[in-house]
C-alpha cells in the first residue's frame, strides 16, 4: 500500500516598507533613478559613517505587528549579520536576531470555506541590499546602491500551512493587511513583497517534521503554487525511492518549472550575529504604541462585516470590493459624496472590472477619482445623461480621469428633455416606418423596440429611453 | 618669540589681539613640521597648500568679527582615522592608502566652525590597534623625549606632534587608552571624554561601543577649551548624548578643597614601575596638601578588564573592518581570479599583522558556539566593571591612578610580545568599558628622564571634576619641554 504524505510549509516573507527615506539615512527610497544617485556615505558603507534609525520604519513595523496580533517587543535591538557580498556595502546587514520587533502573532485564513490560523513566529526590521549589474562589455559587475538601506520587514510564519492554496491564502491575507495599513504596496512582481518557502513532507499521522528545503526566487502567486507542487513531488519521490531529502536552499526557475540546489546546510555561513553597537535599543513606549494603534485603519475583515451591515450589497460583491484597498477606498469615497452604495458597487463590479480586464491592470493601479464616479451616478440619477452615455463617459474617466460634467457639456451629451422636440422627432419616425407601426398595432409588441432604437439613433443617443417609450406609445395610440 | 612653544589658547589670544596673524601661526607650524618630520614622523599627510588657504580665509573672518572664539586661527592636527572631505584619510593602513573621503567628521567640522586651521593628519597604529604607533603602514613615530622610544599609541602621532611643538594641539581617539597613554608617554595632556560626548560620525570605527574622540595639548586649559568646541549633540550619531555640549572651561578653577579623591589599591599591586608608582602617589599628596580628601580603596574587577576589552573591541573591529574589501574604495589587489579570491588577496595584502590578529580574535569570539562563552561573558564583565566604578563614584568625585605601568617602551620592544603590549593597557581599558571620562597629564619623570602620566577618572559626564582636579594639580607645576629639544636647541 502506498503511503500518504502531508506537506508542511512555513514562509519567510520580505516586505519593502513604503517610507519616503531609507531605514538608516535620509536618502530617498524612490524606485528607479540613475545608479547610485539615491545614496550617501551611510548607505554606501563609507568608513566612519553611522546609521540613524528612521522612526517611520518602526511605526510601520509595529502597525503590521498589531494587525497580525503580534506581541510588540517594546525594547528591541538591531544586530549585525556578517557576510561578504558586494551588494552589501558594509559586508554586514543590519537586521534583528535576538530581539525582533514583533513576536507570536497569528492571522486567520480561509480555504474552501474552512478557516484556520497561521501563526507568525516573528517580524523583524532590516535593510535591503544594493543590486549587482553585470556589464558584458567590460565583463565586470557593477553595483547600484540605490536600494541599499531601503527598509524591509521579514515576516516569519510557523510551519502551519499544508497546501499551496493555504500558502496563497496566507500571502493574500498579509498583502491585504499591509496594503490597508499603507505600509507597503506589496507587489510580488516588483519585489516589494518576496516570499521564501520552507517545505518538508511527512507521512500523514507522524508527529516529526521531515527535512525541509528553502525555495527562493518566487515572483508571483502562480510561481509559488507551481514551486510548492514541484518541490512536494520531488521530496516524495526521493523518500519513496529510499533516498534522503537534503537540507538546502534551492532556486526556482519558473520558466523551466524546475528548482536547483544553491547551497546546502554544510555550506551555511556563520553570520556571527551580534548587537549593532552603532544603534541604541529601540524603546517603544506604551504611549507611542497606543498612538500607532489609534491610527490603525479599518482592516478588511472589519470592513466586510460593516459593509454587510450598512450596505445592501451581495457578499460576493463585498469580497471583491474589499479585496483591494484602492477599490474599497473608491467605493467608500463615492458613497461619502452621496452616491447610492448599490449603484457605486454596480459601477465597480461591472464596468470597472470589464475595463480593468481590457487594460490588463490590477485594482491597485486604478487611477480615476471616486468623485468623478459619484458625479456620473448623479448625472444619471438627475437624468442629465442616460445610461448609455454614462458608460461612454465612464470609459473616459477610467482612462484619463477627466471631469465628467465638463466632458458632457463640451461634447453635448446631455439628454434632450424638451418634450415638444422629442414628440416631433417621434412623429417623423412613426411616419417613416409604417410597416413597424402596423406590426405594433396588430399586436407585435416587440416592434416598438425598433421604433425606440430609431428615435435614439435620430437623437444621437441623447434621449431618455424611458421617456421615448412613453411618448411613442402616446403617438401610436392616437 | 617662538610661536610653537605657546599653548593653543595662548596662541589664540595673540591672534585675537592681532599680535600674530593666522598666516604667521600657520607658517610657523609648517616650518616646524618641515624641520622635524624626517626625524619624528608624526604625520601621514601635511596639507600645506590647504592650510595656507584656510589661514587666509580664517584671518578674513576674524577681521570681519565672525570668528571670536579662543581657537580661531590656531593650527590643529587630526588623527588619521577621522574623515575630512577631500583629504587623504588612511587609518595608517595600506588598505586605505588611497582613500579620500567625501565628507567631514562632525568633531573636525566643529573645529572648522571654531576657526581652526587644519594642518594635516597624524600617524597612528593601524586602525588604532596598538599602543605604540609601530603598527602604522607609514612607519613608526618617534618619541620626542627619546627617539629610541615609542610615543605610545594609538594616537602616537598626535601626542608626539604636540610634544615636539609641531602643532599646538591635536585630536586623537581613545578606544582603550589611545589618547591617555601616548599623552603620558610624551609628557602632554589628553582627555578621553565620556562615551557619547563627542560625535563619532566620521571617525573610522575600531570598537564602536568604546571609541571616543578627544584632545591632546600642552595643558589642561587647552584641553577644556577644545572640549568646549567639539562636544555637542549630533543627530548623525545615535550614541551621541543629548546634552553633550557643556562649559568645560568653567571648571578651570584652582581649588580642590573638599574634593574626594580615591586611589585604587589594586592599581599599585604588581607590575608597576617604582618610579611611576612614586610619582603618581606624590601627585596625590600634592592634591591632598591643596585640600582634597584623598584615600585608598579597593576598586575590584581590575584583572578582568583586559580580557573583556580585547574580546569586545576585537569583536566589533572584526565586523567594522569588513567594509574594507577592495570593492568600493581603498586598496585592491592587482591580480585575482574571482570575487572571493579578490577579497582574500586584498585583505591579506592590505591589513597588517596586528589588525589581522584582532580580526581573527574578534571573528572567533562571535562564532556560533563561542558567542556565549566569550562575547556575552565579556559584555557581562563590562557591566560589572561599570558597577565597580559606580560604587566607587558613590564615594569619590575623582579616581586617581597611573596611566600606564611603565614609561615609554623602546622601539620594537612590544611588537615581539603582543601580550605584554596588551597588559600595558591595564589602567586605561576599563575606563572605556565603563564609558567614563579620563584625563592624562604629566606628573613626573623616571630615572631615564621619561615623562610619567597621571590619570584622573570621573563619573560619566562629569568631565568637570577631573578638569578641576587636573588644573589644580597643574597649577603647582611648570610645563616641561622634551629634554632632547632643549639639548639640541630645537
Amino acid at each position: 500500500m502506498s503511503k500518504t504524505f502531508e506537506t508542511v510549509i512555513g514562509l519567510e516573507v520580505h516586505v519593502e516598507l513604503a517610507t519616503k527615506t531609507k531605514i538608516f539615512c535620509g536618502c530617498s527610497t524612490a524606485f528607479g533613478g540613475a545608479p547610485n544617485t539615491h545614496t550617501c556615505p551611510v548607505c554606501t558603507g563609507m568608513p566612519g559613517s553611522l546609521p540613524v534609525l528612521n522612526k517611520a520604519v518602526v511605526e510601520k513595523a509595529v502597525a503590521v505587528g498589531l494587525a497580525t496580533n503580534c506581541t510588540i517587543t517594546q525594547n528591541c535591538k538591531f544586530d549585525r549579520k556578517n557576510y561578504f557580498y558586494p551588494d552589501n556595502p558594509q559586508n554586514y546587514q543590519i537586521s534583528q536576531l535576538y530581539y525582533p520587533i514583533c513576536r507570536d502573532g497569528k492571522v486567520e485564513i480561509e480555504v474552501d470555506g474552512k478557516k484556520k490560523f497561521v501563526r507568525i513566529h516573528e517580524i523583524h526590521m532590516e535593510e535591503d541590499a544594493g543590486k549587482l549589474v553585470h556589464d558584458p562589455y567590460t565583463d565586470s559587475s557593477l553595483v547600484d546602491y540605490n536600494r541599499s538601506g531601503v527598509p524591509l520587514i521579514e515576516i516569519v510564519s510557523e510551519p502551519d500551512m499544508r497546501s499551496a492554496e493555504e500558502v496563497i491564502a496566507y500571502l493574500e491575507k498579509l498583502r491585504l493587511i499591509i496594503q490597508y495599513l499603507g505600509a507597503s504596496d506589496c507587489k510580488l512582481n516588483e519585489g516589494s513583497m518576496r516570499a521564501d518557502v520552507n517545505l518538508s513532507v511527512r507521512e500523514v499521522g507522524t508527529e516529526k517534521f521531515g527535512t525541509r528545503t528553502e525555495m527562493k526566487n518566487l515572483n508571483s502567486f502562480k510561481a509559488i503554487a507551481r514551486a510548492i507542487e514541484n518541490e512536494k513531488e520531488r521530496q516524495i519521490d526521493l523518500i519513496e525511492s529510499g533516498e534522503e531529502v537534503v537540507q538546502e536552499t534551492r532556486r526556482w526557475d519558473d520558466t523551466k518549472e524546475y528548482s536547483y540546489a544553491m547551497r546546502s546546510k554544510e555550506d551555511a555561513q556563520d553570520y556571527r550575529y551580534f548587537p549593532d553597537p552603532d544603534l541604541v535599543p529601540v524603546v517603544i513606549s506604551d504611549a507611542w504604541m497606543e498612538e500607532i494603534r489609534a491610527r490603525q485603519p479599518e482592516l478588511r475583515d472589519e470592513k466586510r462585516i460593516r459593509y454587510k451591515e450598512e450596505y445592501d450589497i451581495p457578499e460576493y460583491d463585498i469580497d471583491i470590493l474589499t479585496n483591494s484597498k484602492r477599490l474599497a477606498d473608491i467605493f467608500e469615497e463615492a458613497i461619502a459624496l452621496g452616491a447610492a452604495p448599490k449603484k457605486v458597487s454596480n459601477w465597480l463590479m461591472v464596468e470597472t472590472m470589464r475595463l480593468m480586464k481590457e487594460a490588463g491592470i490590477d485594482a491597485d493601479d486604478l487611477s480615476f477619482s471616486a468623485a468623478h464616479l459619484a458625479t456620473i451616478i448623479k448625472l444619471v440619477d438627475t437624468k442629465v445623461i442616460n445610461g448609455t452615455v454614462a458608460k461612454e463617459v465612464f470609459e473616459k474617466v477610467f482612462a484619463e480621469n477627466i471631469d465628467p460634467e465638463k466632458y458632457v457639456e463640451e461634447h453635448g451629451l446631455k439628454t434632450v428633455n424638451d418634450e415638444g422636440a422629442l414628440t416631433g422627432v417621434i412623429e417623423e419616425i412613426v411616419a417613416a416606418n409604417p410597416k413597424s407601426v402596423e406590426d405594433y398595432k396588430s399586436g407585435k409588441e416587440k416592434a416598438i423596440g425598433f421604433l425606440v432604437g430609431q428615435t435614439m439613433k435620430a437623437m444621437k443617443g441623447k434621449a431618455d429611453p424611458g421617456e421615448v417609450n412613453r411618448i411613442l406609445k402616446e403617438v401610436l395610440s392616437r | 618669540m617662538d610661536l610653537m612653544r605657546l599653548t593653543a589658547v595662548e596662541l589664540g589670544k595673540k591672534i585675537k589681539a592681532s599680535e600674530v596673524s593666522v598666516m604667521e601661526a600657520t607658517k610657523a607650524c609648517l616650518d616646524r613640521i618641515h624641520a622635524l618630520e624626517s626625524e619624528y614622523n608624526c604625520f601621514v599627510t601635511v596639507d600645506e597648500e590647504g592650510a595656507l588657504k584656510q589661514a587666509e580665509e580664517i584671518q578674513k573672518r576674524i577681521d570681519a568679527g565672525e570668528l571670536t572664539g579662543p581657537l580661531a586661527g590656531v593650527p590643529v592636527a587630526i588623527k588619521d582615522n577621522m574623515c575630512i572631505e577631500g583629504m587623504l584619510t588612511t587609518c595608517s593602513s595600506k588598505i586605505l592608502s588611497n582613500f579620500v573621503p567625501t565628507y567631514t567628521a562632525t568633531a573636525v567640522q566643529c573645529l572648522r566652525d571654531a576657526g581652526a586651521v587644519i594642518i594635516g593628519k597624524t600617524n597612528m597604529d593601524e586602525f588604532a590597534m596598538g599602543s605604540t604607533t609601530e603598527t602604522s603602514y607609514y612607519g613608526i613615530t618617534k618619541n620626542p623625549w627619546d627617539t629610541n622610544r615609542v610615543p605610545g599609541g594609538s594616537s602616537g602621532g598626535s601626542a608626539a606632534a604636540v610634544a615636539a611643538e609641531e602643532v599646538p594641539y591635536a585630536l586623537g581617539s581613545d578606544t582603550g587608552g589611545s589618547i591617555r597613554q601616548p599623552a603620558g608617554f610624551c609628557g602632554v595632556t589628553g582627555i578621553k571624554p565620556t562615551y557619547g560626548r563627542v560625535s563619532r560620525y566620521g571617525l573610522i570605527a575600531y570598537g564602536s561601543s568604546l571609541d571616543q574622540i578627544g584632545p591632546l595639548a600642552k595643558d589642561v586649559t587647552d584641553c577644556a577649551t577644545i572640549l568646549d568646541a567639539i562636544c555637542k549633540h549630533d543627530d548623525k550619531d545615535s550614541t551621541s548624548y543629548k546634552d553633550a555640549a557643556d562649559d568645560f572651561t568653567s571648571a578651570l578653577v584652582d581649588d580642590v578643597k573638599g574634593m574626594k579623591i580615591g586611589i585604587p589599591r589594586d592599581y599599585f599591586a604588581e607590575g608597576i614601575d617604582e618610579d611611576v608608582k612614586n610619582s603618581v602617589l606624590q601627585a596625590a599628596k600634592v592634591l591632598e596638601a591643596r585640600g582634597a580628601i584623598v584615600e585608598e580603596f579597593d576598586l575590584g574587577m581590575v584583572e578582568y578588564a583586559i580580557p573583556a576589552y580585547y574580546i569586545i573591541a576585537s569583536a566589533e573591529a572584526s565586523s567594522n573592518l569588513e567594509r574594507f574589501d577592495g570593492v568600493k574604495y581603498g586598496y585592491r589587489t592587482d591580480k585575482f581570479t574571482d570575487l572571493h579570491n579578490m577579497y582574500k588577496k586584498t585583505r591579506s595584502e592590505g591589513f597588517g599583522p596586528e589588525v589581522k590578529r584582532r580580526i581573527m580574535l574578534g571573528s572567533f569570539v562571535l562564532s556560533s558556539g563561542y558567542y556565549d562563552a566569550y562575547y556575552v561573558k565579556a559584555l557581562k564583565t563590562k557591566a560589572l566593571i561599570k558597577k565597580a566604578f559606580d560604587d566607587a563614584f558613590a564615594k569619590y568625585d575623582v579616581i586617581l591612578g597611573p596611566v600606564a605601568p611603565t614609561t615609554a617602551l623602546k622601539v620594537g620592544e612590544s611588537l615581539s610580545d603582543p601580550i605584554k603590549m596588551y597588559l600595558g593597557d591595564i589602567y586605561t581599558v576599563s575606563v572605556n568599558l565603563a564609558g567614563l571620562p579620563g584625563i592624562s597629564l604629566p606628573c613626573g619623570y623616571d630615572k631615564d628622564g621619561m615623562p610619567i602620566g597621571l590619570q584622573l577618572l570621573g563619573q560619566t559626564f562629569d568631565e568637570k571634576s577631573i578638569i578641576r582636579a587636573a588644573y589644580a594639580y597643574e597649577c603647582t607645576r611648570e610645563y616641561k619641554r622634551p629634554a632632547q629639544l632643549e639639548e639640541r636647541g630645537l
